[in-house]
């Protein structure tokens, strides 16, 4: 067992009784047994197949604080660059893990967008509904992060209603605790045709390095629709392995988009359940990445009715030695006749010492599907570089306009506008280009 | 304006041009016609600078100076343009914005200020309307989704925007039906002056109608075979490529 996971047990105990929620009975029964099997398991290694092309043990390896306090000193000047200031949100910031509410903007009003510990007290109901119920047990960072978890975003939207403008949620790490363990979680519950917007973002703004244990479970009812967008460019001393779960109804629409241009190592588990008949499950991304950084994506899309869509398209630029990992797997269940899915990962290497792991999996069992899945690893097409400079534009002006519109590609599906140009400039920024010339 | 002396050029060991020898002076229209494989498109790429062709002997002067040291964009900065047989589809990049690029390049290499967005707008609609092409295919993606005449008329667009002085049309004719044809030539002869020259690389005499060559020439196994006037391409047209490879067997 490793000291980490040592120090988590102990830390367990301590802290068990002071978690938020520790009246809710379920609560509590749900995190013991969420611990006893994390202390069965402890963490994965590369023998595990989950984990075979990313290994965790430089960050499991140094000291982290486990049981984090807040920092008060953080002002919204500190905080402003990571929001959309250009436009009106609702807001939920975290810092070390607590929820500052100096800083953010909640509402009780028409729906829910309020704390996860404000729910465990408030709706004991809701929370023995939906609790554990999208992210699987039995997985090593899940199991850890029920256990400790007891705060987060909390959305519930209720039938028929729309949120009016979009949800930001940011987590905070500072330097106030040292190198610091974070684990918070989002519980998202949409009921009946209702509609949300959401737009994450995990950022260190310290010095010291982190490690983020992030749960997101997401619900959505008959026929409800949700935009959710994660912004992951956060420094060098971050790491993050974000698990986000999604369990959709009948008839509706969830779009994931994940946007990943930084950190040390960044693990995205996405899961979706196709839990009725006729959902849509969109899950994209851009991953631009340079020297000493991992990204690694793993999706899984589970089709369990029939006459379901899912569409699946991240693209990746490797710059420096960096290391991309993409593991996409498509269950198709029995009863999943007319199943549409599709499946693309289109990886460009700039640099002869980065490296890129995808691995494509299909699991059908129903007969009258149609599966489409496809990767590519590649230099820049030179056809279409000569192309280009035999119009008189030079050879790295050329790279750069065909690397871009290789990545903004991915952003079809944004639909916030300032969220989209503020992608698109960080795009062009990390590929060192002029946005003007590329626009 | 242009010279080409001797040349010969090879792609992975594989000869392809075997000595080629051609002249074109400003206000010419030149056709380059000869059979599948005879290196016509090779010529074109050789000149316009592609790097998979390897010059192996001779030499390309372009208004006195040696175009082989010059890359790809340094030539089209000194007016060489290439109309692909194949234009690339690069999604995300819109064609104003493309051509925008092509051109400031183009003008930043001279030392002069980008183009003013007032006129380049009023070009490129005066352009286009030249090629009767829909303003909204300039919002749209480079190629992407173009059919075989978009494409080609998207090609003429450019070289009607770039303004070169050498303008080489490879194969512009395959893929157009009838009207497209008479469009893009009708193009291409209002871009016509005698400043500049073109170069029509053709299979068949129907393009040639419409713009009408000063000589025509034949290129068969990497060399320039028989040249003449615009009565050879009638003469190819009657009576094929078989009596070309006769001849020069």
């Amino acid at each position: 067992m490793t000291d980490l996971a040592q120090d988590l047990l102990s830390s367990f105990l301590v802290a068990e009784s002071q978690l938020n929620g520790s009246r809710n009975l379920g609560v509590v029964s749900l995190r013991k047994k969420a611990m006893d099997r994390f202390e069965k398991q402890g963490f994965p290694t590369t023998k595990n197949e989950e984990w075979k092309y990313t290994n965790l043990k430089p960050i499991l390896k140094r000291d982290y604080r486990i049981l984090l306090k807040g920092d008060d000193a953080v002002s919204f000047a500190d905080i402003k660059k990571y929001l959309l200031s250009d436009l009106d949100t609702y807001k939920l910031v975290f810092i070390n893990g607590k929820y500052s509410s100096w800083l953010s903007e909640s509402t009780h009003q028409s729906f829910d967008i309020c704390t996860f510990a404000a729910a465990l007290n408030k709706y004991p109901d809701v929370i023995g509904d939906y609790l554990g119920k999208a992210a699987p047990e039995g997985t090593t960072f899940v199991d850890l992060n029920t256990a400790f978890a007891d705060d987060g975003a909390f959305v519930r939207i209720k039938r028929d209603q729309t949120v009016d403008k979009p949800i930001e949620i940011l987590y905070l790490t500072t330097d106030e605790n040292g190198p610091a363990f974070a684990q918070n979680r989002n519980l998202i519950v949409m009921e009946q045709n209702a509609e949300v917007q959401i737009v994450e973002r995990h950022q260190n703004i310290g010095t010291k390095p982190n490690f983020t244990n992030f749960v997101s479970e997401v619900f959505a009812a008959v026929d409800a629709r949700m935009s959710y967008y994660k912004v992951q460019n956060d420094t060098l001393h971050a790491s993050l392995v974000d698990n986000t779960h999604v369990v959709q109804e009948r008839g509706s629409n969830v779009h994931v988009g994940t946007y990943s241009f930084g950190g040390k190592l960044v693990r995205n588990n996405l899961h979706f359940y196709a839990d009725g008949e006729n959902t849509e499950s969109h899950m994209d991304g851009v991953t631009i990445i340079n020297d000493g950084q991992t990204v690694d994506h793993h999706t899984l899309v589970d089709h369990r009715e029939p006459n379901c869509y899912s569409r699946e398209l991240y693209k990746g630029i490797y710059l420096g030695n960096s290391h991309g990992v993409f593991n996409g797997k498509v269950m198709v269940r029995q009863k999943a006749q007319k199943t549409n899915a599709f499946q693309q990962n289109d990886n460009i290497l700039l640099s002869e010492r980065a490296k890129v792991d995808t691995k494509p999996q299909l699991e059908i069992f129903a007969d009258d599907v149609k599966c489409s899945h496809g990767c590519t690893i590649g230099q820049l097409d030179k056809n279409a570089l000569f192309y280009l400079r035999s119009r008189g534009i030079p050879k790295k002006e050329a790279e750069g306009l065909m690397t871009y519109a290789f990545a903004s590609d991915a952003l079809e599906y944004v639909k916030i506008p300032q969220l989209e140009k503020r992608l698109n400039r960080v795009i062009a920024d990390k590929l060192g280009i002029n946005l003007e010339f590329a626009l | 304006m242009l010279k080409i002396k001797d040349l010969k050029a090879q792609v992975e060991d594989n000869q392809i041009l075997k000595g080629i020898n051609l002249e074109i002076n400003a206000g010419e229209v030149h056709a380059i016609m000869g059979p599948n494989g005879s290196g016509k498109s090779t010529l074109s790429s050789v000149i316009a600078g592609r790097e998979d062709y390897e010059v192996t002997d001779g030499a390309i002067d372009f208004e006195g100076e040696d175009l082989l040291d010059l890359d790809p964009e340094e030539r089209a900065h000194k007016g060489i343009f290439l109309s692909f047989q194949y234009p690339v589809e690069i999604p995300g990049v819109s064609v104003s914005n493309f051509i925008k690029t092509a051109i400031n390049e183009s003008r930043k290499s001279r030392d002069e200020e980008p183009m003013e967005a007032r006129e380049m707008l009023a070009k490129m609609r005066e352009k286009s309307a030249l090629l009767e092409m829909d303003k909204s295919y300039l919002s749209r993606s480079l190629n992407e989704g173009f059919s075989g005449g978009e494409k080609k008329r998207n090609e003429i667009f450019q070289m009607a925007m770039l303004e070169p002085k050498l303008a080489i049309l490879d194969e512009t004719d395959s893929g157009l039906d009838i009207d497209a044809l008479r469009i893009v030539a009708n193009g291409v002869n209002k871009l016509r002056s005698k400043d500049n020259a073109v170069v029509v690389i053709t299979h068949y005499q129907r393009l040639l109608d419409y713009i009408k060559p000063d000589f025509v020439h034949v290129l068969y196994t990497g060399k320039i075979v028989k040249s003449g006037g615009p009565e050879l391409a009638h003469e190819l047209e009657e009576r094929g490529y078989d009596w070309i490879k006769a001849e020069n067997a």
